[in-house]
């Protein structure tokens, strides 16, 4: 049996890492959604109700899957990390009932007019329901990285002695909740969103536009696909720089109020000056390599770049090491390459979005089988920059659940077993798993099925389709 | 400065904040019960339907509703964390296996409708809804147990109480679903449900009552609560409730006979509550007003639930007006 504390720790990374999908895909894809169905209902062109109804079934299920495993995650504070969630749930619960009373709800509840009643409600009224849901899907994310934020930069509260445990009270809801994280995060995270939408969108569109244009297979909606390429194209030249400046900046206030973390992503060990920023560095010694207190690195890096990136300008400045702390490590392997992994897409994206306008601005768009390849490949990628972006902050705050506050070890349910927490932890994976498969073969029927086509548009709106239908059943 | 002052000090216009906080958990807790019921009752009654036109009929009329429904959960979830985190933290991790088999059955119940729609062969339709079946059944099923247990303030998983009040809440969704599904329905099927929601709650009746016989002769703790005014009288309200229910299916008043029915689960939630109060936790020992988070952050989240609780309810009520009255013929939405 594996030990419960690392089965939990285990068990919340997976159930973690495989949640952050659906809302990834339901932050990015709101914007989208607003934006086809304002366009549908000021020029009524049929390009823009395929768009709204083909992204919407896609979003749809996303929520729905995006709900149950977000529910595992709620529950997981109470069953696997108990003590943390009697030491700092004073703080920490009232973002989580917010963002279910004031995000979620309203998400939900005009889902189901945005999925189910564009025949039902007038236009203003649809239109309306698409910003709600929007707006449920981003002030959902503001509460998680609130109580997230919390964690790396802990504000507004004390220490007292209730029960005899010392427990988190909150005395400043203001300074908890704009903790300096925050605004950070949030930044980072919905840019990321849209981005990884962005490219999902124009990976998809990519592979249809090469069929048709490049291959000569003719397909049913060019001008469905080619318009989503566009679209996908625009917003990617737009949140890909943002990204990576934004990073940039969030990277020296990370080094500023998490150095330890920091020097994990750079693994530095000993505190130095004029540190060099490493593409790629791996330790001498075989052994060392899942040891995170490896020092002898071989690498390949650029002199001071570290030291300029942490300073913003000053190659000369000092990195604290991560000898000179007192708590353990993180695992510096994983943050260490999570981190360059994260920043590697992030150019390969800014790349990407401006060899596409190239391309279009000289009239290519959309006959570059190169580039559709590349942006095929690059479909799920951003997803993969999301989870290890997440790896870094969560990863990178080790030992810490709270930072400077409360150890990760300390947080863990104090009566949980290791058979409960291994069996658990089996059934995860497993189900994960299993639904993940699921949710691909949903969304990949989806997108295989195409976009309504005009005549099923027309059909909805016609007054004889009920007729026909009832006769059917 | 002076107004944080005065919410770190002194509860919000000097109410009994701790019990409200109580009672509004409960009170989440039975919206959920009654909105993802029938649901849940729905789900299971799909078994009961052998035409494919009534198992889309059925899958129709719960379309627009279910996400919201199940949020209730959610919300349930996080009033209890901040309200009352010890216990959040102590129940949960107590019924760890239990919490864990909740998830994974209102996984089932989630993914399952998704599915079933996806494909059009026989053998995937019929998997599909035995999982939502599965999915429907277990889940008020374990619910009711958690409920039960936790007013035991059980260490243990399997109590007796706890497995009958499971099935007492099955049958109660049972009776939740027809009564929805005869405001959303019309002809035939609404007509074959009338006797569904009769034996559902012939049968929901006869459980509490081996429940309450359970919990008295198991829980010597128990005793006088059981006893008390506010339990005796809900036990009436059940019953005439349930009479109500019967006469107004009988009479075709459709929206009468689901207002009944919430009647009966927030009284079989009030029982739960009842006889718990003062206490939160009878295992732990804990009362209301030990377990309570401290002014402050108490003041703040009434607040924020005062705000948004009646805003949550303007949403329900547009998305219900909006799609009010039986689905059509051909209308899938």
């Amino acid at each position: 049996m594996v030990d419960p504390v690392i089965a939990s720790r285990l068990q919340f990374a997976l159930t973690t890492i495989v949640h952050i999908i659906f809302p990834v895909v339901s932050m990015g894809l709101a914007p989208f959604l607003v934006y086809f169905t304002w366009k549908e209902i000021r020029t009524g062109k049929a390009i823009y109700e395929q768009l709204r109804r083909f992204w919407t079934k896609i979003f749809a299920v996303s929520f729905a899957v995006g709900t149950v495993t977000g529910l595992v995650l709620e529950f997981e504070f109470g069953t696997n990390f108990a003590a943390f969630s009697t030491i700092a749930g004073e703080l920490f619960g009232g973002p989580l009932a917010l963002e279910g009373m004031m995000a979620f709800m309203l998400e939900a509840t005009f889902l189901g007019i945005f999925v189910f009643g564009r025949e039902r409600v007038s236009n203003l009224v649809y239109f309306v329901s698409s910003v709600a849901v929007g707006l449920g899907t981003w002030l959902s994310a503001t509460w998680i990285l609130i109580a997230n934020s919390w964690m790396q930069t802990p504000r507004g509260f004390e220490m007292v002695m209730e029960n005899g445990q010392s427990v988190v009270n909150l005395v400043d809801p203001i300074a908890a909740y704009l903790n300096p994280r925050f605004p950070w995060m949030f930044v980072h995270m919905q840019n990321a969103a849209v981005e990884s939408v962005a490219l999902l969108m124009a990976g998809i569109a990519a592979y249809y536009v090469f069929r048709h244009h490049v291959r000569e297979n003719p397909i049913d909606h060019p001008e469905f696909w080619e318009k989503t390429l566009k679209i996908a194209l625009v917003v990617l030249l737009v949140t890909a720089p943002i990204q990576a400046i934004q990073g940039d900046a969030y990277g020296r206030h990370v080094a500023d109020t998490q150095p330890q973390k920091f020097a994990a992503m750079e693994a530095v060990w000993e505190t130095e000056s004029y540190v060099p920023e490493y593409i790629v560095a791996v330790p001498t010694n075989v052994d060392d390599l899942f040891d995170p207190r490896a020092k002898e690195l071989f690498g390949i890096g650029i002199p001071g770049m570290a030291s300029w990136l942490a300073s913003g300008g000053n190659a000369e400045a000092t990195i604290r090491g991560l000898e000179s702390f007192q708590t353990e490590a993180p695992p510096v392997a994983i943050v260490f390459w999570a981190f360059r992994i994260m920043v590697a897409l992030g150019f390969w994206f800014i790349l990407l979005a401006l060899w596409g306008a190239y391309r279009w601005w000289r009239g290519e768009l959309l006959e570059d089988d190169l580039l559709h390849k590349a942006l095929m490949g690059s479909s799920l990628l951003g997803f993969l920059a999301v989870e290890v972006g997440w790896i870094v902050t969560e990863v990178g705050r080790q030992p810490w659940v709270i930072q400077g506050v409360l150890k990760t070890t300390d947080g863990v349910s104090p009566g949980l077993t290791g058979t409960e927490a291994t069996f658990t932890l089996a059934g995860f994976a497993g189900g994960y798993a299993l639904l993940l498969i699921l949710y691909t073969y949903v969304v990949v029927r989806l997108v295989r099925s195409g976009p309504p086509t005009r005549d099923e548009l027309a059909a909805v709106e016609s007054p004889t389709t009920e007729e026909a239908v009832s006769v059917d059943d | 400065m002076t107004e944080l002052g005065m919410l770190a000090s002194e509860p919000l216009f000097g109410l009994p904040l701790a019990e409200l906080w109580f009672g509004l958990v409960f009170f989440i807790f039975g919206t959920f019960l009654f909105l993802d019921g029938f649901d849940f009752g729905v789900g299971i009654l799909f078994a009961t339907r052998d035409s494919k036109h009534e198992k889309e009929r059925l899958l129709d009329a719960i379309g627009p509703f279910w996400d919201g429904n199940e949020v209730w959960l959610v919300v349930f979830g996080g009033a209890l964390f901040a309200a009352f985190p010890s216990i959040y933290a102590n129940l949960f991790s107590r019924h760890y296996l239990l919490m864990f088999a909740i998830l994974a059955a209102l996984g089932l119940r989630g993914l399952a409708p998704e599915m079933y729609e996806q494909r059009d062969d026989a053998t995937w339709k019929t998997w599909w809804g035995r999982a939502f079946v599965v999915g429907s059944l277990t889940t008020p099923f374990l619910i009711g147990l958690f409920a039960a247990n936790w007013l035991l303030g059980a260490t243990t998983i399997v109590t007796l109480p706890g497995i009958v009040v499971g099935f007492a809440v099955v049958a109660l969704t049972v009776v939740d679903g027809v009564a929805f599904l005869r405001l959303k329905t019309r002809g035939e099927l609404r007509e074959s449900l009338a006797t569904d929601g009769y034996r559902a709650l012939a049968a929901y009746l006869a459980l509490v009552v081996i429940a309450l016989g359970a919990l008295y002769a198991t829980t010597p703790g128990l005793r006088s609560a059981l006893l008390s005014p506010l339990v005796v009288g809900l036990v009436v309200a059940t019953l005439v409730l349930a009479g109500g229910y019967a006469l107004a299916t009988a009479r075709d008043r459709y929206y009468l006979a689901f207002v009944a029915v919430a009647g009966l689960v927030f009284s079989l939630v009030g029982v739960v509550a009842g006889s718990m109060y003062p206490l939160i936790d009878r295992a732990s020992g804990l009362t209301v007003e030990d377990a309570i988070v401290s002014t402050l952050p108490l003041n703040v989240m009434t607040i924020g639930a005062g705000l948004l609780l009646p805003l949550i309810f303007v949403y329900f009520g547009v998305l219900y007006s909006v799609f009010s009255g039986p689905i059509e013929a051909g209308e899938s939405y």
